[in-house]
């Protein structure tokens, strides 16, 4: 399959008064057309800034891409001018955020907001638009959606909204749709709703897909492939059979060790991860989860371990063999 | 005592109210305050005033009625006019020394006032909006740059920048330009945007980090773009009550400095649009405080009572438009 999006080396850096926060630190991936790619870690790990760098929307300053491709269809997006990233967002790629109640402008109807992406880069005018709209809500699921295509983001629910988000991030076919932790702020049944509707649409309309979210339950349930990223490296992917049958990094092993299990034995207690994730500002050398692994050899304070195969298209970012069961 | 419930008929349950937007909220809000209906009444009245001037003053507010100079309103008390003379029925509010209609004068005089009110308010707005807007979106240097500057002007005396910028220009063409009028909205206009310029950063600054901003940003909307369509509608209504309270000062000011002599300069064309100013009428009128007290009284409660009206539409436009902060004070 040809690759839609190449990620090659990425670092972005964010310059602040205390020092270079290496939010993203050599980060490469590929994804293909119509392929769901799922990238997993914990807050502040830079599963936000990786997807945000490859859209450019790191705010400048502070933050900065350094290094790095990101080739989307041949072209790098790294180079081309803000007026063709413009072009580009929106239209090729577009995101789903995180909180539906924060990310509608609260003044604008919400005929206005998803109108405005199909005004900018399709040319419509403002009728032809409209019509797509509600087409769009349709989509998504708005019930009476000709009627609600007026109201303000405030006469919607948690859920409708999202929808609404989703039906704006599609009104221009794109290639790449980027969920940045689409379903956080959903309760579960919503949830569940959510990613059955963008499985659907990613069926459809044949879009490639990026989750992002720091729950393996959704992951799991949706991507082809998953990446788990700690302090700004990826340090496992893996198919996700392999990574769940598999897990071969401690940091993913601890992850999966911290989600209630249907069948684990009961009274069994959850094992968290201890501790917190590094201060990225003036990393030691060696691999940035050793504070907290179990397994820590003299090498790993020494020097970080670059991503090496361990199984066909099973990659970790590891000294130690481990071979994690299950449980 | 038991209450039973009965179903009147033809009640129905609404389920679900029409969509209303913030303005149509607002609005709402605003009919019920009867302070700012009063105010948006007088304020019409006075706007009607000013247009149809020449339909509704009893006289030419230029003709001189020799004999009839000083004039007291005819329903005024003795002790009023001084000179003993008696009222004329046909001049409601008296007349002035060389026998011109008060009342006539008066209702000229709004013409000046009105447009003082809305010209260099567009005016300001435009300048605080767009200073405002870029320092807050830019950030950074531009901020900085923008800000020292606009401190600067809000740190120079009001009052002493109309005069100076008055006499020293106003025997350019610039100056004579409209009466001086040109001037006149120059000077208010380079001197009030200030506040809004400093209000409509502030905004922009919490504004831009919001989420959908950045969700706007994700599809593809230029900085203009983000800017006038998504940062601006959610600062309008402080940049709204801001304008109300700031239109009865420029009123004022237009008086104060008309009283000073600086004002506008009266046509002496009766096919003129401003033939006078109340500004120019307190000056006429304080002259003659004891003598005459109406010279000096109608002009002043015409100011006053637009300017009162123009305070309640913003104390109201206020209350309508954050209905939260009425709650807490």
């Amino acid at each position: 399959m040809a690759a839609l999006l190449q990620v090659k080396n990425l670092k972005t850096q964010f310059f602040t008064q205390d020092g270079v926060v290496k939010a993203v630190d050599g980060v490469s991936f590929d994804l293909g057309e119509g392929d769901t790619l799922g990238i997993v870690g914990e807050s502040g790990c830079g599963k936000s800034v990786t997807v945000l760098s490859v859209m450019r929307l790191i705010p400048q300053p502070p933050g900065k891409i350094v290094d790095g491709e990101v080739l989307f269809d041949g072209e790098d997006l790294l180079k081309v001018s803000d007026e063709q990233i413009r072009r580009v967002r929106g239209n090729k790629i577009a995101m789903v955020f995180q909180d539906p109640m924060t990310s509608l402008n609260p003044v604008l109807t919400i005929n206005q907001q998803i109108s405005e992406a199909l005004e900018l880069h399709l040319g419509m005018n403002k009728e032809a638009a409209r019509k797509r709209t509600i087409e769009l809500l349709e989509t998504v699921g708005i019930p009476e959606a000709a009627k609600r295509v007026d109201d303000y983001p405030h006469q919607f629910s948690g859920g409708m909204r999202q929808r609404a988000m989703i039906a704006m991030a599609l009104s221009c076919n794109p290639q790449l749709l980027i969920a940045d932790e689409p379903t956080t702020a959903l309760d579960v049944t919503i949830q569940a709703q959510i990613i059955e509707l963008v499985k659907r649409l990613q069926k459809e309309l044949g879009m490639a897909v990026i989750w992002i979210t720091h729950d393996l339950g959704v992951v799991a349930g949706l991507c082809q492939r998953v990446i788990v990223m700690y302090a700004g490296h990826i340090i496992e992917q893996a198919k996700i059979k392999e990574l769940y049958g598999h897990p071969s990094h401690p940091y993913t092993l601890g992850l999966l060790g911290s989600i209630p299990r249907l069948d684990a034995a009961r009274k069994s207690k959850l094992t968290p991860i201890e501790g917190l994730p590094p201060d990225l500002i003036d990393a030691p050398p060696g691999c940035p989860f050793v504070p907290r692994c179990a397994y820590t050899q003299d090498i790993c304070v020494q020097e970080r371990p670059e991503l090496r195969t361990v199984a066909p298209e099973h990659q970790i970012a590891c000294w130690v063999d481990v071979k994690g069961g299950k449980g | 005592m038991t209450a039973i419930a009965v179903p009147r008929p033809n009640d129905q349950i609404i389920l679900r109210k029409p969509a209303t937007s913030l303005w149509a909220d607002a609005w709402q809000r605003l009919r019920r305050n009867k302070a700012a209906m009063a105010g948006l009444v007088v304020v019409l009245l006075f706007v009607f005033v000013a247009f149809s001037a020449p339909l509704i003053a009893p006289h030419d507010p230029l003709q001189i009625n020799d004999g009839k100079g000083y004039l007291p309103p005819p329903w005024a008390p003795a002790w009023m006019s001084s000179t003993g003379r008696v009222g004329d029925a046909r001049f409601l509010l008296g007349t002035d020394s060389i026998g011109r209609d008060v009342l006539s004068r008066v209702l000229y005089g709004a013409r000046v006032s009105i447009v003082v009110a809305f010209v260099p308010t567009a005016i300001i707005l435009l300048i605080g909006v767009i200073i405002g807007l870029a320092a807050g979106y830019a950030g950074g240097r531009w901020d900085n740059f923008l800000m020292r500057a606009t401190d600067v002007v809000y740190g120079f005396p009001d009052l002493l920048f109309f005069i100076v910028v008055m006499i020293a220009l106003r025997d350019t063409p610039i100056g004579n330009f409209a009466n001086g009028l040109l001037l006149l909205f120059g000077a208010l206009a380079v001197v009030n945007w200030v506040g809004i310029a400093r209000v409509v950063r502030g905004q922009t600054l919490s504004l831009k980090e919001k989420e959908f901003i950045e969700a706007a940003r994700t599809i593809g909307a230029s900085d203009i773009q983000i800017m006038f369509r998504h940062i601006l509608p959610n600062c309008l209504a402080p940049i709204i009550v801001l304008t109300a309270f700031r239109i009865p000062g420029m009123i004022i000011t237009e008086a104060i400095l008309g009283y000073l002599g600086l004002g506008l300069r009266p046509g002496t064309n009766p096919s003129e649009f401003f033939v006078t100013s109340w500004g120019s009428m307190l000056l006429a009128g304080q002259s003659a405080l004891n003598a005459q007290p109406w010279l000096l009284l109608a002009p002043a409660i015409a100011v006053a009572l637009v300017v009162m009206a123009f305070t309640f539409i913003g104390d109201g436009l206020r209350d309508a438009l954050d209905p939260l902060m009425k709650k807490a004070g």
